[in-house]
């Protein structure tokens, strides 16, 4: 294998499972540290910086970093990276506001409009506003949020929350359009904007259209809507035997929204089987855990009624057959079954929809007649009209909404600055020795044994009563700094320089996850396998170093590597040393820096 | 040394042995030597050895005098039976707790100071002897807890950290060992697991009084350019004689060699060592060709490495005393203890 080039930020930036995973590359070790280090001002900051929406996530998010967490390779469970954000949201000073960029003092002159108020639209907002754009925000509706507001249960997310992070962007003085829907992107264009953005999420519910449905339309509700119903307080009550259909997390909200609201037997009917299903796990454990049954496989066949009144649903049983290689959901042949509810709320997907984008206008449409969108800059086949969140590849989650703002505004600041959009400005990389003294790092080096700790939750009896109780209530600061502790530091790097190295083992033999190897050089798929414990999560990649005495190469396997330093400190000659990499995503306003600039080289290496 | 104890959590795929042990249950308390210690290393050899042959760690027992390498036995197999002798005695209490508990294995682990200087009276009665044991020299050729003396296995000329030359002649343990009747004689080096981890199983294995000398470089008072114990050193005059593979009794043998390779000896309790042939001339089973081959290398500066000498079919000090089987720490005083009839049996066939 040829030796890794730990100049290219890439190589390190893997290493940190959760930030390569997160759609918006947020920087979790640093932010975890500092809330074990009680510094949740300066926590939040970090996350403010690159997910915008720290206090909505903290409770919200699909959290992507979690799966991809080492910790979960290492025992059993990832470190609660998640609602660790949280406990920086609810801990930090009210003063955080003052250490946020003001309102731009000079405007640069011009206007760029963001269509929707959703996460999407007020990340490129944010990101343009501080740099001395004019950014105008239109919505349909009359407070700016977009699906963060509508959609989102408030046992889940409190709306003051929602004030409070959209207030951190509105204090930036965008021009706010609320109540105004745009109709036609034709004479919208018409305004001369100087750059239009796209974030109108996915706004329209999936509907079945059953037979018997609209006979009895009023107890079939399109759940989306309907959530957004109940958030708007235009409804307040459900019948007492609700019916959800669909396996995803809009049917989780669903389903624990009709328990609140007078559901007394709320069931969740899925097609697919239960692992399946697309809802996160933890959702689905949250539903069933408010004494919410799940049924898989029945796939909804006709209502029934009475009078007008729905008084139930067919469904056909459904198993998986294996077709030509590929596993096939058929009908099974056993009898249907029949459910009796009062009403249904069907979550059974969401789509896009572009009524009022004229197909004239010279925008390129693709198959499913949706705008072709660039996957890095956003751009869409008219120069200066960008996509964001949903609106651009379809129904995601918050964190990609928010990935796709900062790429946007990213795009949108070069093409106005009469720069090249396909010339991404690079990462900025710091990576820095951690070492303090012989044995001492500046970061606690021990890992915590603890296992994953649960979040404590409202008492269901108290939870059930009220819709706007939120359930969770967060780990308190002890708590935080437990699960924080679990966090094993994986931005600390494990920096190898070969020419000090004296081939003596003891790192090899320190080593409690045996990553270590001193080995003949081969080919990948052979050292995988003779490496001291083999090497077969091929998703992690190898850290070959060549250049020692003997001729070998040194082959660290990061898969399940601690960061524990015990490496370097065992080291006599200081080969290894652990070094704090610190990667951040470069957002608009930047974009004149040197691109792609290489990684400073690591302290030691030659 | 490092100031946090190695973490419980291992890797995922770690292998356990018959007696569902893992390799990390072999392992001793953190080591307090300085920083890339050969001796850790072999340590670490010795946990991997005794984790392939299925050792129950109660029925092992460590022995150590004094010294850097002495420390050492705290750093393995933390359930075994251990015992911190007195500088340079630590062969004698080793052969008393032999000779009362014949049934536990018995490992010395030393030094060139602990066996070559105080010790040198103590480690040539042990092996002359013929006590069933494993006798690690962790042999560095100098004394580094005192801050970096010449030892005596310093070759003659050697330099020390500050450029004095060692002028007196060195004393060769194996070679010592090998004149002094040892049945089990190998050598060789901190820095080559794969050689040294079946030595140490062999050894375990071996009924008698096997010894290996392992050079153990001292990176703090003995790893710099002319010392004859440095890493580059060793490295570079390390010469092989053979490959060992040891073959634990009842392990199912494979043969996938090509004949005459490998020459296969088979020990008291049924272990197999497998020896593959690096230097063509070389016999293991020859005492005296292989005092003539290491004196020759050793006169042109070569460090023979593998096994060097083994006597598969050895008799233990225990042998010759003709010991009852049961140890004698186990014999009740029914069996100690003659009744008045046996006295007056002999009594009355004096009479």
């Amino acid at each position: 294998m040829k030796p890794t080039d730990i100049r290219n930020p890439d190589y390190f930036h893997k290493v940190v499972d959760c930030q390569w995973a997160c759609p918006a590359h947020t920087p979790v070790p640093e932010y975890i540290r500092l809330i074990a280090a009680k510094r949740y001002t300066d926590a939040y900051l970090i996350n403010w910086k690159s997910n915008v929406f720290p206090g909505i996530l903290g409770r919200t998010c699909d959290r992507p970093c979690e799966p991809a967490c080492r910790r979960g390779r290492v025992e059993e469970e990832p470190v609660a990276i998640c609602r660790l954000k949280r406990v920086a949201a609810d801990n930090k000073e009210d003063s955080v506001a003052a250490l946020m960029p003001a309102p731009a003092a000079k405007k640069n002159g011009k206007r760029v409009a963001c269509i929707g108020a959703g996460p999407a639209s007020l990340t490129v907002a944010r990101d343009l506003l501080a740099i001395g754009y004019e950014v105008h925000i239109f919505d349909g509706d009359a407070k700016a949020g977009g699906m963060v507001r509508t959609q989102i249960p408030r046992f889940r997310l409190p709306e003051s929350v929602i004030d409070e992070e959209v207030g951190y962007i509105t204090r930036l003085e965008p021009v706010l359009h609320l109540g105004e829907r745009v109709d036609s992107l034709k004479a919208f264009l018409a305004q001369g904007w100087d750059a239009v953005f796209v974030g109108t999420g996915a706004p329209r519910g999936r509907d079945l259209k059953l037979p018997g449905q609209a006979e009895c339309a009023a107890n079939i509700h399109i759940g989306i809507d309907w959530l957004s119903n109940v958030s708007f307080e235009h409804i307040h009550t459900i019948g007492k035997r609700v019916i959800v259909l669909g396996g995803g997390n809009t049917a989780m909200d669903c389903c624990r929204t009709s328990r609140r609201l007078g559901g007394e037997d709320v069931k969740v009917i899925v097609r697919s089987g239960f692992d399946e299903m697309k809802a996160s796990p933890w959702e689905k454990e949250d539903a069933m855990h408010e004494g919410i049954p799940i049924l898989n496989f029945l796939n909804p066949r006709e209502f029934t009624h009475e009078n007008g009144k729905l008084t139930g649903v067919w469904f056909t049983k459904m198993h998986w057959v294996e077709e030509g290689g590929k596993k096939k959901l058929v009908p099974s042949g056993e009898p249907d079954v029949h459910y009796e509810c009062d009403d249904v709320l069907m979550a059974v997907g969401q789509e896009n929809a572009f009524p009022w984008i004229e197909r004239d206008l010279g925008m390129t449409f693709d198959k499913w007649d949706m705008p072709v969108v660039d996957q890095v800059t956003m751009q869409s086949s008219i120069a200066n009209v960008f996509f964001g969140g949903d609106a651009a590849f379809g129904p995601k989650n918050i964190i990609w909404a928010v990935a796709h703002g900062h790429e946007a505004a990213v795009s949108i600041d070069l093409l106005l600055t009469g720069e090249d959009v396909k010339q991404r400005p690079g990462p900025g990389v710091t990576i820095a020795s951690t070492k303090m003294g012989i044995h001492e790092w500046a970061y606690d080096n021990d890992p915590s044994l603890d296992h994953r700790f649960r979040v404590p939750q409202v008492e269901p009896e108290v939870a059930l009563r009220n819709v706007k109780v939120e359930v969770e209530k967060g780990f308190d600061p002890l708590l935080g700094f437990k699960e924080a502790r679990r966090c094993l530091n994986c931005d600390v790097q494990t920096v190898f320089a070969a020419d000090l190295c004296i081939e003596c083992d003891a790192c090899v033999d320190i080593c409690p996850m045996d990553c270590i190897t001193f080995t003949e050089n081969g080919e990948e798929t052979a050292l995988r396998e003779h490496l001291k414990a083999p090497a077969l999560n091929l998703t992690q990649d190898l850290y070959i170093a060549d250049g020692l005495k003997t001729g070998r190469i040194m082959a660290k396997d990061e898969d399940v590597c601690l960061h524990c330093g015990l490496c370097a400190e065992r080291c006599p000659t200081g080969a290894w040393d652990m070094q704090q990499f610190y990667l951040e995503m470069t957002h608009a306003g930047c974009s004149s820096a040197p691109k792609a600039k290489p990684a400073p080289q690591p302290v030691g290496a030659k | 040394m490092t100031y946090i104890a190695k973490p419980p959590l291992h890797h995922p795929s770690l292998e356990k042995n018959a007696l569902g042990f893992t390799r990390r249950d072999y392992e001793g308390r953190i080591s307090t030597l300085c920083a890339g210690c050969g001796h850790d290393s072999i340590s670490a050899a010795i946990i991997q050895a005794c984790f392939e042959i299925d050792l129950a760690p109660h029925r092992l027992a460590k022995f150590s005098g004094i010294g850097c390498s002495s420390k050492t036995p705290d750093y393995f197999v933390s359930p075994a039976h251990g015992f911190n002798a007195v500088h340079g005695r630590m062969p004698s209490v080793l052969t008393g707790a032999n000779i009362a508990s014949k049934d536990l294995i018995y490992l010395g682990v030393s030094g060139d100071g602990d066996s070559a200087s105080i010790g040198l009276g103590q480690f040539a009665h042990a092996v002359r002897r013929g006590v069933n044991m494993t006798y690690i020299v962790e042999n560095n050729g100098v004394y580094g807890l005192t801050k970096g003396q010449f030892s005596a296995t310093s070759d003659k000329g050697s330099k020390a950290k500050k450029g004095a030359e060692n002028k007196d002649s060195p004393i060769d343990l194996v070679m010592l060992a090998l004149q002094l009747g040892a049945t089990y004689v190998g050598r060789s080096f901190s820095g080559d697991k794969t050689q040294l981890v079946p030595l140490i199983k062999g050894a375990l294995h071996h009924k008698g009084a096997a010894i290996i000398d392992v050079l153990s470089p001292c990176v703090a008072f003995n790893n710099h350019v002319g010392s004859t114990k440095s890493f580059d050193y060793v490295r570079e005059h390390n010469e092989a004689v053979n490959r060992l593979d040891v073959i634990s009794p009842r392990a199912p043998i494979r043969a996938e060699y090509a004949p005459g390779e490998l020459k296969e000896v088979v020990q008291h309790d049924g272990s197999t060592l497998r020896l593959r042939k690096i230097e063509e001339e070389y016999d293991p089973s020859d005492r005296n060709a292989a005092l003539g081959y290491l004196a020759r290398k050793a006169t042109e500066g070569e460090i023979v490495t593998g096994l060097l000498y083994v006597d598969p079919a050895a008799h233990d000090l225990h042998d010759s005393l003709n010991t009852v089987d049961t140890p004698l720490n186990k014999l009740r005083d029914v069996d100690l203890i003659p009744p008045v009839s046996a006295l007056e049996k002999i009594n009355s066939g004096l009479r």
